[in-house]
């Protein structure tokens, strides 16, 4: 009880500062209670399949299979697979990192697992439909085409500014989280 | 409808598991909910964040900040409005294509989509719990500064 308390501290914290600004501006605080209420039924309607699929994929994925396709030898195809799965998903990028942390406990390269968060972030298929219609296809395009090498060098430049010994424990810890 | 898709996937793909093994689907929906409530308590104070944010930084308020500044401040305000902010795609390209009609160039939309969509401050606790602070760090600073190489690609193509 005290432990789940303490993991939800920051939650309460926050619920309570919005109690206080329902008393201090309840137009402002009504609103900001809709919205919440708005984006939790968003996330509730598009998170339950990502980690259905997340737990799947870690039970009957074995690391040797996920080496292949996505390892440190995995090549063009292994950053083509991480952009195919970011690219294919729903969804907000804070339930790519789940799916991302058992990639890494897979044995993924690490910058393909950066290609994947980089693919998921900006260039989801729905994100793009939506964009067309809302910006036209000239300026879709035209940040789809900047946006694929773009993500590649955000994924290589950051693997690149870490140690091995950073890299290693990053590695541990996605095995400890899931 | 893409989630529809997702469903179908995930349900179809439980069946399968189901049906070859149930001890192994017993662990997968295990993990499923171990993962999911690894982040829950970030993740609901996201939530409260952004509700507190977009009910103080309206639509509204967001189109009088980008949409009246031009030129490079336009790009600057637009981008840390972006890099804060965490807005629904479906939420957020109406709102872009609204800003566009008051008045904002196509390159300060740009840096704003951009930043909004791979630059996420709010989030930043989650994604430390998976990367680490480090790799945290840069990969949102090199996306957000990137954020700008996107702008000037729509500032030349559609300019």
């Amino acid at each position: 009880m005290k432990k789940l308390l303490e993991r939800y501290r920051f939650f309460l914290i926050l619920a309570a500062a919005n109690l206080v600004l329902l008393v201090i501006s309840p137009a402002i605080g009504w609103k900001a209670l809709g919205l919440t209420g708005q984006n939790a039924l968003e996330m509730l309607s598009v998170i339950p399949p990502i980690f259905i699929l997340l737990g799947l994929l870690d039970v009957w994925v074995d690391r040797e299979i996920m080496i292949r396709l996505m390892g440190e030898k995995s090549g063009l195809t292994g950053a083509a697979i991480a952009f195919f799965l970011g690219s294919a998903a729903a969804g907000p990028l804070y339930a790519a990192f789940p799916v991302a942390g058992v990639l890494l406990k897979k044995g993924s390269k690490f910058s393909n697992v950066l290609i994947f968060i980089g693919a998921w972030s900006t260039t989801k298929i729905p994100m793009l439909l939506f964009e067309t219609t809302a910006m036209g296809w000239k300026f879709m395009l035209t940040r789809f085409m900047i946006n694929l090498p773009g993500i590649a060098f955000i994924a290589f430049a950051t693997e690149k500014m870490l140690k091995d010994k950073e890299k290693e424990s990053i590695y541990s810890h996605s095995a400890a989280l899931n | 409808m893409f989630t529809g898709i997702l469903y179908l996937l995930a349900a179809g793909l439980l069946l399968l598991s189901f049906l070859k093994d149930r001890r192994k689907t017993a662990t997968a929906l295990k993990k499923a909910w171990k993962s999911f409530e690894n982040i829950l308590p970030q993740l609901l104070s996201i939530l409260i964040i952004i509700g507190i944010m977009l009910a103080i930084l309206s639509p509204q308020t967001i189109s009088g900040l980008i949409g009246a500044q031009s030129g490079w401040a336009g790009m600057v305000i637009a981008s840390i409005i972006g890099s804060i902010t965490l807005i629904p795609g479906f939420v957020a390209f109406p709102l872009a294509s609204a800003l566009l009609q008051s008045g904002a160039g196509f390159m300060q939309i740009a840096v704003f989509i951009s930043t909004l969509m791979m630059v996420g401050i709010v989030t930043v606790p989650v994604e430390i719990r998976y990367f680490g602070k480090k790799a945290t760090a840069v990969r949102n600073i090199l996306a957000f500064a990137f954020s700008y190489v996107v702008a000037i690609a729509i500032g030349v193509v559609l300019g």
